[in-house]
Order: C-alpha cells, then structure tokens, then sequence
C-alpha cells in the first residue's frame, strides 16, 4: 500500500492517579483504513481513543495526526503543551461519536450539525444549513432535522452524532462504542451508516464491541489487553487463526461466533 | 362590630401616584435583576475558578450577603458610605445598589449550582467538534445552564421583586412608600394598604405566569 500514514501513536503511556492504563502503544492508521481496537473493558481501547483528540492527555510517547504531534510540541527535547486555540484547532480536523452520543441537548437534530460548521470552520448560516440537510440525509434522518434529541429515539439520536462529527470534513473518525448504549434493534441503523461511511474512504478508528462488524469492515485489528497491544494483524488472521490465548478466550466469549473459540 | 367605612375614592384619586409608583417598583426591580444577573454569573464562574483567592473572595461575598438582612445593607451603603466619602449615589442609585449585590450573591449560586450540574458529556461533544473553551461556554454550557436552572431563576426573580418594598425605608417613591404616603394624608389605612397588596400580588402574579410561558418555551431539554 502507499497510501500514507494520517495517524501515528509511538510508545503512547497513560495513567490515571499510579495506575498505568495505557503501557506503550504504537498504532498506524493509514488514510481510508477503518482500523479497530477490542479488547475486554479496562484494557485501555477507549482511554487510547481519548487520547487521539486530547479529551485525555496522554504522558508519555507521541500521537501524530498528518504528522504533526497531537497536544505537544517539542522544544528542545521538552514536551511542551499546545495553546488551547491550537488544541481546538487539531480537534476539528479529529471527529469523534460517543457511546451515550453527547448531542446537545437544547438544539434541534440540524443545530447539532451547523454549531460546528458556523463557529468552527466559520461557514455561513446558510452553507452549514445546506450541508447539515445533506448529512442528515446521508444518515436517513432528513425528516427529523427540527426536532431536539429527546424527540428522537438512540438510534436516531447517535446517526445525528454521526452526522454531526463527518459534517465537519474530519482526517480521521473516531467511534467509542457507539453501539453500546442501544438497545438492540437499533444497532443495525448505525452500524450500517458506519458501513457506508467506511465505504466512502472515510478513514476511521474504531472501539467496538460488535465482532461481526468489526470483522467485517476493519482493514487491520488491535486487540488490546491490560495496556499494551497483545495481538494486531487483519481481521482474518486475528479472528479466525487467534494464536494468543488471551484473544481466543476473549473471543470464545462472543457465543463461539469464531472457528477457534474453545468449545 | 366592624366599625371601618370603606371609602374607594381615596384610591381613584391617588390611581396616577400609585401607578407611577409601581412602575418605579418595576424599572428598579428590573435594573437591580439585569445587574444582579450579571453579578451572579461572574461570581458563580469566579467561584468555580482554579484560582483558590478569587474563589474564597466570592464565597465570602455570597455567605455574607446572604446573611445579612437586605434592609440593613441599603441602610449601610445609604446611611454609611457618605461617612466613608462616597457621596456619588442619590437614593435610587443606591437601591439598585443595594439590590444588585444582593441578588447577585443568590443568583450566584443558583448559577454555580447550573454549571456544576452540566453533563461532562456536553463540554465533551463541544470540545470534540473543535469549539474553543469561550465558544463551548457561549454555545453549550450557557445555554444547558439557563435551561436547568430556570425554575430557581424564576423564583428568585419574583422574590427580589417584591424586596423593592423596601425601598420606602430610604424614601424611594415606589408602590409601598405611596402606600405609606396615602395612609398618612387621608387616614384611609385599609384602602391604601390592601390596594398596594393587591398591586403587588397582581403583578409578582403576572411575572411568574410570564416565566412559566419561558419555562415550557425552553425546557426543551432530557
């Protein structure tokens, strides 16, 4: 492949009050490559994701977004941190959709959309307008632009998040679990937005408890375990031939959905 | 034996001196409210800051304030500040003084109470879009905030307008002073008191049903 590399993380640590979370993680993320993190909860998948856009800090090793550090600069061999003006601005080019979606809540399924567009990237009212309708749109939800999150149920709420974060034009997409907090037949309307997105070169990174789809459409895989990468390669090698225990008993535990879960 | 005639026309020929007057209640109760609005979200931000000396300044304000009754705060700044050398307020200008600080002290922490009740979900979706920390504040937790609290702003609101009253203590010419003023001219004690009564009732009425429309007009929210 010669697509270049939009997201590097080289020996990135992490701890929260003496607890490492995260124990030196090295990730690359090519440009449209949909890469995945799994891994069983509190192995550091979502810390690592915070740390992408600095919702979290990371200690040490570096995270380079078009290769440009993330958070810090370097001045003479000092890490020195980013003004918040510059952190914001590295933000915008990172979209990110949550777990419990985060829309907020006093503006209307297009408000959601166009906040970003005006205030961020400085678009006109009516250009943001024009491109949230098309977003919303894409996500199946151009009925419902008027109405405020508590009118729309969490499938529909985290398809407007999503609408929300690719508005923007980010490098890079980020999901934390964006399909845990639903109820289950609401998944397969995110999951499927996620499909075409992924489908239309949108480079993405994504923690994700659901194995099929994380299967599916991942270009590469990442299982996590206690902080550190236990296991990478494309989705074939680490589902279907999982050579490290650790990853087949975390597997087996997704109802022997894999040939090599022990049965 | 109820020995009291009723006589109303005390009332019809006084009707302009009392309307003024409470139009003179309303404007300072507003100006004090705007100003006391203002005072408290500077307070509350102040209160929530990292810097430990700002934050303990403004909760020593807050705790005083609301410790000490309004009347002898307006007694002070009327009676006590020209002692001090500060002679610039006339009696007006030291009620809306006196008002602002006060309500600011509460509206502070009704405020405080608002952004500490906001979901760090909120601040986190504003911050991953790339909104800068003014934009996030202005934008998101503004916004959330004035929705949340809007019931205390209300109550509050109402409480403070009917604390004008004692404006009559400095001899500010609203409803109460009016009241005061008819009682001691014609003797018509029931007239003037219930009419002022009425007055005020009426209008805190009014007010609470105007914020009640605000209220379900914005509590678009959860």
């Amino acid at each position: 492949m010669t697509d270049p590399i939009l997201l590097q993380a080289r020996g990135v640590t992490k701890s929260f009050g003496g607890v490492n979370v995260l124990k030196g993680i090295d990730l690359d993320v090519l440009q449209g490559q949909v890469v995945s993190l799994i891994g069983a909860s509190g192995s550091g998948k979502t810390t690592f994701l915070r740390c992408v856009n600095l919702l979290e800090e990371h200690d040490g090793g570096e995270i380079l977004l078009d290769g440009e550090p993330i958070g810090y600069r370097d001045q003479g061999g000092r890490r020195v941190r980013l003004s918040e003006a510059r952190v914001s601005a590295q933000r915008a080019r990172i979209g990110m959709v949550f777990q419990q979606f985060n829309l907020f809540p006093h503006l209307t399924a297009s408000g959601n959309v166009t906040l970003g567009l005006t205030k961020v990237l400085g678009k006109s009212k009516a250009e943001a307008q024009e491109i949230a309708e098309h977003w919303l749109d894409r996500v199946g939800l151009s009925a419902h632009s008027a109405r405020h999150p508590y009118e729309l149920s969490g499938g529909q709420q985290q398809r407007v998040a999503i609408a929300r974060a690719v508005a923007m034009q980010p490098r890079l997409l980020l999901f934390d679990e964006v399909t845990s907090a639903l109820d289950p037949e609401l998944v397969a309307e995110v999951l499927t937005v996620m499909r075409s997105l992924a489908e239309s070169g949108m480079t993405m990174l994504l923690v994700s408890h659901e194995m099929l789809f994380v299967r599916e459409v991942s270009d590469h895989v990442l299982f996590l375990e206690q902080g550190r990468v236990a296991v990478e390669g494309p989705p074939s090698q680490v589902f279907d031939q999982p050579e490290n225990e650790r990853l087949r008993s975390f597997l087996g535990r997704f109802h022997g959905l894999f040939g090599a879960s022990s049965a | 034996m109820i020995d009291y005639h009723f006589d109303w026309t005390v009332i019809t020929r006084n009707a302009g001196f009392l309307a003024d007057a409470l139009l003179l209640g309303l404007g300072l109760a507003v100006a004090s409210l705007a100003i006391g609005c203002l005072i408290g979200l500077l307070a509350a931000y102040a209160r929530l800051s990292r810097w430990r000396l700002l934050s303990g300044a403004v909760w020593i304000y807050v705790e005083l304030i609301r410790c000490i009754p309004l009347l002898l705060l307006i007694f002070f700044l009327y009676f006590g500040l020209p002692e001090l050398g500060v002679r610039f307020l006339d009696k007006f200008e030291t009620f809306v003084a006196a008002l602002s600080i006060y309500a600011g002290a509460y509206m502070c922490e009704v405020f405080r109470a608002g952004l500490e009740s906001i979901p760090r979900q909120y601040v986190e979706a504003s911050k991953a879009i790339g909104l800068r920390p003014w934009q996030r504040q202005r934008y998101v937790v503004l916004p959330v905030m004035f929705r949340i609290t809007l019931p205390s702003i209300s109550n509050n609101l109402i409480s403070l307008f009917k604390d004008t009253s004692l404006a009559a203590a400095i001899a500010v010419p609203e409803l109460t002073f009016a009241a005061r003023q008819i009682n001691a001219n014609t003797f018509r004690v029931m007239e003037a008191w219930l009419t002022a009564s009425a007055l005020y009732l009426l209008t805190a009425y009014a007010i609470a049903i105007a914020l009640r429309q605000v209220e379900r007009r914005y509590a678009a929210i959860r």
